[in-house]
């Protein structure tokens, strides 16, 4: 097959093959994923993916930006766990300009992260149990999503794309209405997880449908540079969390849950075992908090910290500082900076250069989607059809994330 | 400390190995960083990935200096999940001429990373498999990241630096 051109070239009237437009607007892909699929019957020989049909240039959008306007840039990359993201861009910032957090500001990330690790894992999960056929699955664990985003919206206003956070700590301490949600959230999450886990782990149809299919190899895996559950379910035991850790996570006790096979049941069972360490994690940081002065949530960084609008009316320095913050006149130092963080889907890395100018000199996304999903055509190869939409769910390839 | 400890040791072993070809080393917040020339850089990651240790390729991209002789900085970062320290590789090559050799022969990952430094810095990946365009259409044109290409209007006047004291 020619590589070069993505549609098939081979008009054979004798070839017993078909070639099958998979996307880019497919009601099983979830998303604007195109796979030009060659078949012989339900068997795909070949496959070619074609992806940016939602590329937004935010790369070169951060080049004329201030470090501040990059935060929502970063929400529409994966835009199921966009707290993860804002938080690694701030921390990228912060690591820039040497600014250290207090503890209590740490926690309060954690909660944030953790709760957006659980709301992407349920949407994956889930989505393997709806294209495995169990629609009850779906809906009863996706209220929970619903849950968090609430959660979301008390802490900073938003849902989806929350913008979540400030360079150096949060825009406004959690209330009490947002510490109830949590408590609220941690009760019931685990009864409906593990109701959850009863519908799905034992059960036949979904084990033969998952089981030993897509397997995929430790080294096979490495060498296409995954990360996140699905390198963990080939069993690599790399977490960012607990290799370079940020925003105080060698603090917390949690495993790493690692698979054996890499199939897509053990990718379902690696997820899974994420959400109940999340929430472990989030009840230590509940504890942790306890133990903290309340009221801080931002670091004393008056020069690179966005003063409440209030204080901006009233009081000259903060004017002062609002100003330089906003038309990107703080001083950061000439340098270059790679901070990742563990996203839902692997390490979320941001590569910044910045020259002294107003803007980012340089900014780059490693994103795991993106560096995932080019494994996804080769490993269809003598697939079943049915079988690579369940692979590409259990991937959880984020279109956002996938053409930045 | 223990940080620095490894990476003096990691520079030794590739000094001693590439002599003259290893130079501008530095180690901005602890993450070593080299520069390399092109004729050497797959030996360079190939003898990081099996004598080193350093197994996985966490990214390739590519950053645009128009004022520079050789404009066009590739960089690699390395993780060696082992050990826990991470290495930046740059390779400076010349904007008239950017080719350099694949990396695609030590990590088949690195393909999708290549073909996307190709379609926004017009970097030819020597012996790459596939290199075509990724995110943009095929018939753009250009390539987009390079600096002489404006997001903006190049006539709009609230964001030019020389107002700001640049």
């Amino acid at each position: 097959m020619n590589h070069n051109h993505p549609v098939f070239t081979d008009n054979d009237p004798q070839s017993e093959l078909v070639t099958l437009n998979l996307g880019p607007t497919h009601p099983a892909t979830h998303g604007v994923f195109q796979n030009v699929l060659q078949l012989d019957g339900e068997r795909i020989v070949s496959g070619v993916s074609t992806i940016g049909y939602i590329h937004r240039a935010f790369e070169k959008i951060a080049e004329h930006r201030p470090f501040y306007q990059i935060t929502p840039l970063t929400d529409r990359l994966n835009y199921c766990s966009s707290p993860i993201n804002n938080m690694g861009w701030h921390m990228t910032v912060e690591k820039l300009l040497n600014i250290k957090l207090p503890k209590r500001v740490d926690y309060l990330r954690v909660i944030v992260m953790e709760l957006s690790r659980i709301a992407d894992h349920i949407i994956c999960n889930t989505i393997i149990g709806q294209d495995t056929g169990a629609t009850t699955t779906f809906l009863y664990l996706f209220q929970f999503r619903e849950h968090i985003y609430e959660i979301f919206e008390e802490v900073c206003g938003a849902r989806l794309t929350t913008n979540i956070g400030r360079i150096g700590g949060f825009e406004r301490d959690f209330n009490d209405v947002a510490f109830a949600k949590i408590n609220k959230f941690l009760k019931e999450f685990p009864k409906a997880l593990k109701e959850f886990e009863a519908l799905l782990n034992r059960n036949r149809i979904f084990i033969d449908r998952t089981a030993g299919v897509a397997e995929v190899t430790k080294e096979k895996a490495l060498e296409y540079s995954w990360t996140g559950p699905l390198l963990r379910a080939t069993g690599v035991d790399y977490d960012v969390r607990v290799s370079d850790p940020y925003s105080s996570y060698q603090d917390f006790d949690f495993e790493v849950p690692v698979g054996t096979s890499g199939d897509i049941y053990d990718r379902y069972l690696v997820r899974n075992e994420e959400m109940w360490q999340s929430l472990r994690i989030i009840e230590q940081a509940m504890e942790k908090l306890k133990t903290e002065e309340k009221g801080i949530f931002h670091a004393d960084v008056p020069e690179f910290y966005l003063p409440p609008k209030q204080e901006v009316y009233n009081n000259m320095e903060a004017l002062i500082y609002h100003f330089k913050i906003v038309m990107g006149e703080i001083d950061a130092p000439k340098a270059e900076v790679y901070h990742a963080v563990e996203g839902g889907n692997g390490e979320l890395g941001f590569y910044l250069i910045n020259d002294g100018g107003r803007t980012p000199y340089r900014l780059h996304f490693r994103r795991p989607s993106f560096i995932n999903y080019q494994m996804f055509a080769p490993m269809s190869e003598g697939m079943l059809l049915s079988d690579a939409i369940i692979n590409m769910s259990s991937m959880n390839i984020i279109a956002g994330e996938l053409d930045a | 400390m223990e940080e620095a400890t490894l990476n003096n040791e990691i520079l030794n072993k590739l000094t001693e190995k590439f002599g003259e070809k290893v130079t501008g080393v530095s180690e901005p917040y602890g993450l070593l960083t080299f520069v390399t020339t092109k004729d050497v850089i797959v030996n360079v990651l190939s003898y990081l990935k099996d004598d080193l240790k350093f197994n996985f390729l966490t990214d390739i991209t590519a950053v645009h200096y128009p004022e520079k002789e050789d404009g066009i900085a590739i960089v690699y970062h390395l993780n060696n999940m082992v050990e826990r320290v991470r290495i930046r590789i740059k390779v400076f090559i010349s904007e008239q001429n950017p080719t350099i050799p694949t990396a695609t022969t030590v990590w088949k990952g690195a393909n999708w990373m290549e073909r996307e430094t190709y379609d926004f810095f017009g970097v030819k990946f020597e012996g790459h498999p596939d290199l075509r365009r990724i995110l943009n259409m095929d018939d753009l044109g250009v390539h987009p990241m390079l600096k002489q290409y404006p997001l903006e209007d190049p006539n709009r006047v609230d964001k030019k630096d020389e107002f700001f004291g640049r």
